[in-house]
């Protein structure tokens, strides 16, 4: 195994793009290395970004918005009161992932990169409208993070494509967001259900909605009829119920050893109204 | 409270650190993967990927081509011939012909590090003919089901039975047919459990040496050395003696360390290697899948009970297994606790042990009776709600007490359930309102004891202080609570007694710490040790004093003369015993062996709170309260420790916990990731109440907690869950897709 260390992400680039082998990029590497030590995934090729200057850096965008580095942990996320006061959701998300120990290492960008559908930072990014900038040998682009994962364990980065930074945008005003997961227990544990939602309001009435849920699919829905489902709405009961049937309508799940297809479908409808009664009150909505 | 005030004690009830514990809270302790040895190897075990099939080929040449490569073992380099329980552990420890289960051993290998052994083990080649398999209890007994090991079966099986039923035990005393006519009410339901794993934090661990000559050493990590002894020495035809055993400090046990699984792999290892030492630890998978998890059972109840609550009769058939090997399922004990908590007329106990593709069995903490007490406990609750009767007040009602004949035979002799029951009754926690969703549920629960064979060693120091050897590894704080006891009985500060756990050359032959026996057994040996001591102190302080040795007494750690000569002699310290005991006569120790008798069973009693998301199918555990009669408490700490210990993993096997098979027979969730298990955060504080009600066996009246914590919670939370939801749940785990399944099944009629 070759360990790199490059300190731009043009070199890193580089690397990844001569590399022939398995080719991972070590972020937090709370699951490479786990995968590595699991033998699962021995990469041929180990590049770490953490000496890239400004991975660690969560700077504020001329949009009004974030712009969060590859090195960022969950922990930098949870002190940053900035990024906490604007989006609290996505925060949320990854302060769900591990434990005291994980969050000190564990990344945005190496959640998404990992491409679980029940990657707890996922929806809440994807629910914010979330874009990330990708450095390759073609040079720079940017992509929604929604269009990231390709499947499980896959994404749609081309081989010697990386991710730069994630970038939020501008919070505005009246304006919020909330993730929460299913999991049997309180921590330690992979979402059996996730769902994300971020909403705008005009008045008491839902203006503006973005619902994205996990673990329900091979890959993390943006689902805009669930959006649909509250938008003019002062989320009442029937928005409510009317969410809920979208958002299990849009779930494909499969039964597996953390839970049914069934209990998933169903289970996704009651998250998804509680987080989105969460968010409706953090953007200052009375209590619904 | 309960607690026993009748005697008065310096020591014995008090609450000092554990000898262990800076060591621990250090990381000075030195766990099975601590110990080094020059020369060592590093070992690594090729596994089935498959729950059942032939073993057509074993091509190790690419692996022992690998440069660091030292050895490679297959059954082959295993004597044969062996019967019994020492075959069923040969087997276990690799496969002959057939792999049995998901994870079985097929070779091992030994190498210059763990990533080359690993990266060997991989080479090995193995070409497997893939048989039918089953996993689940109720499959596996079916006359159709794949037959596991034909001609296993023992006598109990009349011919013509299903393949896989290789056991049937049959008991029980009094008119059931009366009985159950005597009864307002009779009820019959079937409960299911699935297997659990004791999940220790320290995975198994050991460094092996075996030379040419026959003679080895094992540092491992386990409950019981003398055990390791003779299972290691039996499967691969060494003599006894002439391994030496250590035991490492254990980062738990449950039962799950008091046999072997990968051991005699080292040793073997190391014989073939020209006896350099090899180390085997194995990873969380590993321990998943082929180490003993308990088995799992279906079980049918029927319970006759009048309108006041009296049982009248009772008759379980339990069906278990507890993978592929005949004896490894807890069955017996299981129907053996079924009922043991009440007095009952007539009762009627079958058990038809099944073999299964799964790992085997091993001991879990009261092997058996969570399993049993999760069926009765949940019918009489279930019988306890129809009859609108209080579910303490028909326990109490029913409670076994001295002089009643035992469900499973004997006559109990002073037991302490009642006690028990009064004082859950009078607990606050009973009388606390609950809100919706909210219910609460009470279950009770047994464990025997157990005495077995013991060897303690005490020795006198040059300055008075006093060295213990025991044979039972410390799991729960059984140093403390021995040098306690010795502290006590010798007089002098516990600070002075140093409790060792000893190889297997420094004693005779002791029985792991299992069945709660450590503090019971060789704390009563090292008592009795003591005395010897103290009679030996006695003699010499005689001696120098030149009064007869019945005129000495030993009082407050010294021999102070009495009767006639009270008062006559200055007392002799123990210290100023030691310290001239070279010329009195030599070494002063005492040395107590026996199989020890005199066990007192223990009961408990659980009420648990819990609040049910009817939206997710979700328990949370609000608050727990475990009551249970200790005989006494030597370190209350400890014995606290365990109740909230067998609390916290019957929790876990009630909620969450579960192997999970795919179709192909393999194991879905081999790691903590997925085999749920509850984290810190999932509890609450458990209170616990020490109810005691002296052994009159034991010298301080010990019964041994360890076990009967882990039989109530089953029932405890199926009962709460009843309350909280008004749903019956008969099978476990009671995951959130489960609750919830079944409150749709109810809201859809
Ligand atoms: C004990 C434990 C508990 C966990 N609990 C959770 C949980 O609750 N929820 C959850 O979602 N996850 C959980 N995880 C998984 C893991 O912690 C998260 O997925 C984490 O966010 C991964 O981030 P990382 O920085 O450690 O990624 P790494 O391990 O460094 O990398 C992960 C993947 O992303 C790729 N990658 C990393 N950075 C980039 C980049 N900049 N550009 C392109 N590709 C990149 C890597 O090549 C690799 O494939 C847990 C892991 C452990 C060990």
């Amino acid at each position: 195994m070759n360990y790199h260390r490059p300190t731009s992400f043009e070199q890193a680039s580089a690397i990844a793009a001569a590399a022939a082998g398995v080719t991972r990029f070590l972020a937090g590497g709370t699951d490479v290395l786990v995968q590595l030590r699991a033998g699962t995934v021995t990469p041929d090729d180990l590049i770490d970004l953490k000496h890239i200057p400004g991975v660690k850096e969560i700077a504020p965008t001329a949009e009004g918005g974030w712009r969060i580095g590859v090195a960022v942990s969950g922990a930098d996320l949870g002190r940053h009161a900035g990024l906490c006061a604007d989006w609290p959701g996505v925060v949320e998300g990854m302060r769900l992932v591990g434990s005291i120990q994980v969050q000190g290492r564990a990344t945005l960008a190496g959640n998404l990169c990992n491409g679980s559908a029940a990657a707890d930072s996922v929806p809440g990014l994807v629910a914010a409208a979330a874009r990330v900038s990708v450095v390759g040998p073609q040079g720079r682009r940017e992509l929604a993070v929604e269009d990231i994962p390709a499947g499980p364990g896959r994404t749609v980065l081309a081989p010697g494509e990386l991710i730069a930074a994630i970038i939020l945008p501008a919070r505005g005003a009246r304006g919020g967001d909330a993730y929460l997961r299913f999991i049997p227990r309180t921590e330690m544990d992979i979402a059996v259900v996730g769902a994300a939602v971020n909403l705008r309001l005009d008045g008491d009435r839902v203006a503006e909605a973005r619902v994205a849920l996990g673990a329900v699919a091979p890959r993390i829905l943006l689902v805009p009829e669930a959006a649909d489902a509250i938008l003019g709405t002062p989320l009442d009961a029937s928005a409510l119920s009317a969410l809920a049937a979208a958002a299990t309508a849009a779930a494909r799940p499969i039964t597996d050893r953390r839970g049914t297809a069934e209990f998933r479908r169903e289970v996704v409808g009651v998250l998804v109204c509680r987080a989105a009664r969460i968010a409706y009150q953090r953007a200052g909505g009375a209590a619904t | 409270m309960a607690k026993d005030e009748t005697a008065t004690f310096r020591l014995i009830g008090t609450r000092p650190d554990r000898p262990d514990g800076l060591d621990k809270v250090t990381g000075r302790a030195r766990y099975g993967a601590d110990v080094q040895a020059p020369g060592m190897l590093h070992g690594a075990v090729v596994r089935s990927p498959h729950a059942h099939a032939r073993i057509l080929r074993i091509d190790a040449s690419k692996a022992l081509a690998l440069d660091g490569v030292k050895a490679v073992v297959t059954r082959a380099d295993l004597p044969s011939g062996l019967t019994g329980e020492d075959w069923n552990l040969q087997e276990n420890t690799l496969a002959g012909e057939v792999a049995l289960y998901d994870g079985h051993a097929v070779a091992a290998v030994a190498a210059t590090s763990k990533l080359r052994a690993q990266d060997a083990a991989r080479l090995v080649e193995v070409e497997y003919e893939i048989l039918p398999h089953v996993t689940d209890v109720d499959e596996a007994i079916r006359p159709d089901a794949p037959a596991i090991r034909p001609g296993a079966a023992d006598h109990s099986v009349p011919t013509g039975s299903p393949p896989n039923l290789v056991r049937q035990i049959d008991f029980g005393h009094g008119d059931l047919e009366a009985g159950f006519a005597a009864a307002d009410l009779v009820r019959e339901q079937t409960y299911r459990t699935e297997a659990t794993h004791q999940g220790y934090i320290e995975p198994q661990a050991c460094l092996g040496q075996l030379g040419a000559d026959g003679k080895g050493e094992m540092w491992v990590c386990t409950q019981g050395q003398w055990y390791i002894r003779r299972m290691c020495a039996a499967v691969l035809g060494i003599e006894a003696a002439q391994l030496r055993v250590t035991p490492s400090e254990i980062g738990g046990g449950f039962g799950g360390k008091t046999t072997i699984f990968m051991e005699p792999l080292a040793l073997a290892l190391s014989r073939k290697a020209g006896g350099r030492p090899v180390k085997l630890v194995m990873s969380r998978a590993e321990v998943m899948r082929a180490t003993g998890p308990t088995g799992s059972a279906s079980m049918d109840v029927k319970l006759g009970m009048t309108a006041e609550g009296m049982i009248t009769a009772a008759k379980v058939t339990f069906r278990m297994q507890g993978g592929p090997f005949v004896g490894a399922s807890p069955v017996g004990e299981a129907l053996s606790c079924a009922l043991a908590c009440y007095t009952v007329p007539a009762v009627h106990h079958l058990g038809l042990e099944v073999l299964a593709n799964r790992p085997k069995a091993a001991a879990y903490r009261a092997p058996g009776a969570p399993m049993a007490a999760f069926a009765v406990e949940s019918l009489l609750d279930e019988m306890c709600r129809e009859l609108q009767l209080d579910p303490i007040e028909v326990r109490l009602k029913n409670a076994a007490h001295e002089g009643t004949k035992a469900s499973y035979g004997p006559t109990y002799k002073r037991i302490g359930l009642v006690e028990t029951l009064q004082a859950t009754k009078t607990h606050p926690n009973l009388s606390l309102p609950l809100g919706p969703n909210q219910g609460r549920g009470v279950a009770a629960g047994f464990w025997f004891n157990h005495g077995g064979e013991t060897s303690v060693s005490l020795a006198i120091g040059e300055d008075g202080t006093v060295q213990v050897s025991i044979g039972t590894p410390d799991i729960g704080g059984s140093r403390a609570s021995l040098a306690l006891m010795v502290a006590e009985t010798l007089g002098i500060p516990y600070e002075n007694v140093r409790v060792n756990v000893v190889e297997t050359g420094a004693l005779g032959v002791n029985e792991p710490t299992h069945g709660s026996r450590a503090t019971f057994a060789s704390g009563k040996a090292a008592v009795e040790s003591a005395r010897q001591a103290i009679a030996q102190m006695c003699r010499r302080a005689a001696a120098a004093w030149g009064i007869d040795p019945d005129a000495v007494e030993w009082r407050d750690g010294a021999a102070v003369p009495s009767g006639d000569n009270a008062g006559k002699f200055p007392p002799m310290t123990i210290a100023e015993i030691g310290a001239a005991m070279g010329s009195t006569g030599g070494p002063i120790s005492g040395h107590h062996e026996t199989t020890a008798g005199g066990v007192g069973a223990s009961f408990g009693v659980h009420v648990v709170d819990v609040e049910v998301d009817p939206e997710t199918g979700r328990t949370t555990v609000l608050r727990y309260l475990v009551v249970q009669d200790a005989g006494r408490a030597i370190h209350p700490a400890y014995v606290e420790g365990q109740y909230q210990g067998g609390a916290a993993q019957g929790i876990g096997w009630a909620l969450n916990e579960e192997y999970v098979y795919g179709a192909d027979g393999r194991l879905q969730n081999p790691l903590f990731l997925d085999y749920r298990m509850p984290v810190a955060s999932d509890l609450p504080m458990i209170d616990t109440v020490i109810v005691e009600v002296p052994n009159p066996g034991h010298p301080y009246g010990v019964r041994g907690v360890g076990e009967t914590g882990i039989t109530p919670p089953l029932p405890a939370l199926a009962n709460a869950i009843a309350a909280a939801t008004g749903l019956r749940l008969r099978s476990l785990p009671m995951s959130p897709p489960k609750v919830l399944a079944a409150l749709r099944a109810r809201a859809n009629g």
